[in-house]
C-alpha cells in the first residue's frame, strides 16, 4: 500500500462523515430555502427569492441573538478569567484536580435539569422572594433578557474556563519571576506576561462559546417564557409548529452565513493580534 | 436446581407475604416467588372465564408502547396497570400544540403508537396518508352507541372510522381573583385589557395558534377560527401590542399559576379543574365573546412501530373504570355514557367540567381551515419572535 492509498483510507471514514452528516443536509437546506410552503406545511420545489425577501420579519431574533450572543461570551469570560487564573497559578496545586472536577460536576447533569432549577431560583418565589425579605420589592427575573443571560454564561462557563486554564498552565513561571526582578509591578506584569500569552486560550473559549450561543435554543425557551425569542427558537418555530420548511431553510442558511462572516472577522483580529507578538498565534 | 428451591417453605412464604403486605415488593414478584403466579396462569387457562380479555389475550405486545399527548391530561396509575397488566411499558410525549404533532408526523418516523389529535385536525390527517383507520374488532371495549355524537362525529373522515374519542373540554381563561379584588373576569376583552393594565407581566397566552389567535379574534367579536385577511391583522397588531406586557408564552402553564408567578392565562377547562380544586382563588371562566369546545381523539399514526401494544392501550384506556379514573386525574368530561354514570355526583354536577347550556352556545369548534392556513400560521410565528 503506498504512502498516498493510506492516506486517503485513513481519511474516509472522517471524509464520508463531512459529505453524508454536513454537505448533503446543508445542500438540501439550500435547495428547500429556494421552495415555497406546502398548502398543509412542508415545501414544494420551486425557484423563488420570496423567502429572503421575507427576512425582515426575523429581525427581533436576529437582533436578540446578535446581542446576547457577544454579551454573553464577554460575561462568561470576564468571569471565567479570574477562575481560570487561581486555578492554573495561585491555588495549591494537590487542591487543583479537585476544584477543576468541580468544574466539570454540573456537566454531569442535562441542561435540561439544571435549567428547570433556575426556573426556580429566578421564578417568584426564589431570588426575588429572597430580594423582598432584605427591602428590595417588585424585582421580576423569570422570562427576561436577564434570565436567559444568567442561564447562558452558567451553562456556557466550564467552556471558556478550561481553554484559558490551559494556557495559563502552561505558561512559563520564569517569565513573571523575570519580570519582577526587572522591576515589573505585578499589575504590569500581568498586562505584558500573562495576558498576551493567555491570548490563545481566551481566543479559543470565546469562540467555542459563541458558536455554540447564535444556536443555542434551550436557555431561552426555558428561561425566557417563549419571549425572549433566539434565531434557534425562530428556527424551531417554523419547522415545528408553522411548518413553513421553506423559509425555515431560507432563515437557517442566513444564520450560517452571519456566523462564518463574524467568525471570519473575529479571527482576522486574533491573527492581526497574533501577528504583532510574533510569539502568539490562534492555530 | 436443587430439590430444595423446587418449593418454597411455609416459612418464607409467611415472610414473602409480609413483605408484599408491607409494600416492599411488587404483586407480579410475590407471584413469581410464591408459585401462585404460575399456579394461578395454569388455573385461568382451564378455566375460559379467568382467561385475560382479548386485548391482552393477543399475547406478546412488545415491551414498550409511545403515547404523544397533551400536558397533565392522564392518571399515571392507569399507564402502570397497563405494564403490570400487559409488560409493555408506556412512555409519554407531551406536546404543547397541534401544529407540533402534525410537524412532527409529517417529518416522518415520529415513533409514537398512539397520538391524541383534537377534533379538527383529523381530516388534515386523513388528507395527508398520516393516519391509521381503526379497527373496531381490537377496540372491544370501544361502543359507538355510549358517545355523544357531538364530540364524536369528527373520529370518522368519508365513513371510515379513524379516531376514538377520549374526552371533550373547553377552551376559557383562568384567574386569580385575590389579585382582583375577588372578582373573576367574564370576557376576551376583559381579558386583554386588563393584561396590559393592572395584570402586567402576570398574564400568559398559549403558544398555540389557534387558542392565542382564536381568542384574540374573539376580542375584537369575530369568529374564534377567522382566516379573513382584515381580521387577523386586527388580531396580530392586539397580540403585538400585549406582548411586551405578558409574563410567558406557553402551553404548560399550570407551574406558574400555582406558584403566583402569573394571575391570568388562557385554559383549558381540565386544567381549570384542576387549579381550581387546589386553588379555589383561581376561577376558571369561559369568554362571554365565545371561544372553543372541542374534542380529543386517540388515533394511531400510519408508520406506528407497535400496532398491537397501540390498540391495546387504547382499548384499556377506553374501559369505563379505567377512563372514570383519568377523568378524576385530568378533570375533563367524557362523552362516554358509561365512564359518566360511575363519575361521583359532584363532578356530574360541576360547573367548570358541565358549563350551563347558555355558556356553551357561544362556543365553537375549531376549524380544519384554520390548521392549515399558512396566515394563521405565521402569524403565529411573527407574534413569538417579534
Amino acid at each position: 500500500m503506498t504512502q498516498r492509498t493510506r492516506n486517503w483510507l485513513l481519511l474516509a471514514p472522517a471524509g464520508t462523515w463531512f459529505l453524508v452528516m454536513l454537505i448533503i443536509p446543508l445542500s438540501v437546506v439550500l435547495i428547500f430555502s429556494f421552495g415555497e410552503r406546502a398548502p398543509a406545511g412542508g415545501v414544494v420545489p420551486a425557484f423563488t427569492f420570496e423567502q429572503y425577501a421575507n427576512l425582515p420579519a426575523r429581525w427581533t431574533a436576529f437582533k436578540n441573538t446578535m446581542t446576547l450572543a457577544p454579551i454573553g461570551t464577554l460575561s462568561a469570560l470576564l468571569i471565567a478569567y479570574p477562575l481560570a487564573y487561581f486555578l492554573a497559578v495561585k491555588v495549591d496545586p494537590k487542591w487543583r484536580t479537585i476544584l477543576l472536577v468541580l468544574v466539570i460536576v454540573p456537566f454531569w447533569t442535562s441542561i435540561l435539569i439544571r435549567s428547570y432549577a433556575w426556573i426556580f431560583l429566578l421564578g417568584g418565589r426564589g431570588i426575588p422572594a429572597l430580594l423582598e425579605w432584605f427591602g428590595i420589592e417588585g424585582v421580576r427575573l423569570i422570562n427576561t433578557p436577564f434570565a436567559v443571560l444568567i442561564g447562558i454564561i452558567y451553562g456556557y462557563l466550564p467552556l471558556m474556563v478550561f481553554p484559558i486554564y490551559v494556557s495559563l498552565d502552561k505558561l512559563d513561571k520564569r517569565l513573571l519571576e523575570a519580570s519582577s526582578d526587572l522591576g515589573a509591578k505585578p499589575w504590569r506584569t500581568f498586562l505584558q506576561i500573562t495576558l498576551p500569552l493567555s491570548i490563545p486560550g481566551i481566543a479559543t473559549g470565546c469562540m467555542l462559546v459563541f458558536i455554540l450561543l447564535m444556536g443555542e435554543y434551550l436557555i431561552p425557551a426555558m428561561l425566557g417564557g417563549g419571549k425572549v425569542f433566539f434565531v434557534g427558537n425562530a428556527l424551531v418555530d417554523l419547522f415545528l409548529q408553522s411548518r413553513n420548511w421553506a423559509y425555515g431553510s431560507a432563515v437557517a442558511v442566513t444564520l450560517v452565513v452571519v456566523m462564518l462572516i463574524t467568525v471570519t472577522i473575529y479571527m482576522r483580529l486574533i491573527n492581526r493580534l497574533g501577528a504583532n507578538r510574533d510569539d502568539v498565534s490562534i492555530m | 436446581m436443587t430439590k430444595d428451591s423446587d418449593y418454597i417453605s411455609k416459612r418464607k412464604f409467611m415472610e414473602e407475604l409480609g413483605r408484599y403486605r408491607k409494600g416492599s415488593i411488587t404483586r407480579r414478584h410475590f407471584l413469581n416467588v410464591t408459585g401462585l403466579g404460575a399456579a394461578t396462569a395454569v388455573m385461568g387457562a382451564a378455566m375460559p372465564g379467568l382467561r385475560p380479555s382479548p386485548a391482552f389475550a393477543g399475547g406478546n405486545i412488545g415491551d414498550r408502547v409511545v403515547i404523544a399527548t397533551w400536558p397533565n391530561y392522564h392518571d399515571p396509575s392507569n399507564f402502570e396497570a397497563f405494564t403490570e397488566a400487559t409488560g409493555a411499558h408506556v412512555q409519554v410525549n407531551v406536546f404543547g400544540s397541534n401544529e407540533e404533532m402534525l410537524a412532527k408526523l409529517q417529518a416522518g418516523a415520529s415513533g409514537w403508537d398512539v397520538y391524541v389529535p383534537t377534533n379538527y385536525t383529523i381530516s388534515t390527517y386523513v388528507d395527508e396518508g398520516l393516519i391509521e383507520p381503526l379497527d373496531t374488532s381490537k377496540l372491544s371495549n370501544y361502543d359507538a352507541s355510549a358517545f355523544d355524537a357531538r364530540y364524536a362525529e369528527a373520529g370518522s373522515v368519508d365513513g371510515t372510522l379513524y379516531a376514538v374519542p377520549k374526552n371533550w373540554g373547553s377552551t376559557g381563561m383562568a384567574v386569580n381573583t385575590a389579585h382582583n379584588g375577588g372578582k373573576p373576569i367574564s370576557s376576551w376583552k376583559e381579558f386583554f385589557d386588563i393584561s396590559r393594565d393592572k395584570f402586567s407581566g402576570r398574564a400568559m397566552v398559549h403558544d398555540y395558534q389557534l387558542t392565542t389567535i382564536g381568542s384574540a379574534l374573539n376580542y375584537f367579536g369575530y369568529s374564534f377560527n377567522s382566516v379573513d385577511e382584515a381580521e387577523l391583522a386586527d388580531a396580530e397588531k392586539l397580540l403585538i401590542d400585549v406582548k411586551p406586557h405578558l409574563f410567558a408564552i406557553t402551553s404548560d402553564y399550570q407551574p406558574s399559576m400555582r406558584n403566583g408567578d402569573a394571575w391570568l392565562t388562557i385554559c383549558w377547562s381540565g386544567d381549570g379543574k384542576q387549579l381550581n380544586t387546589d386553588m379555589p382563588e383561581i376561577h376558571y371562566v369561559l369568554g362571554a365573546e365565545g371561544g372553543e369546545i372541542w374534542s380529543d381523539y386517540y388515533a394511531i399514526p400510519k408508520n406506528a412501530p407497535h400496532k398491537d401494544a397501540a390498540y391495546a392501550l387504547i382499548n384499556f384506556l377506553m374501559d369505563p373504570t379505567v377512563n372514570t379514573k383519568e377523568v378524576l386525574a385530568h378533570g375533563y368530561p367524557t362523552a362516554d355514557a358509561r365512564t359518566f354514570a360511575l363519575l361521583p355526583d359532584d363532578l356530574k354536577n360541576d360547573p367548570i367540567l358541565f358549563p350551563a347550556q347558555e355558556l356553551l352556545s357561544p362556543l365553537e369548534f375549531g376549524a380544519a381551515a384554520t390548521l392549515t392556513d399558512p396566515n394563521r400560521a405565521e402569524l403565529m410565528a411573527r407574534f413569538k419572535s417579534a
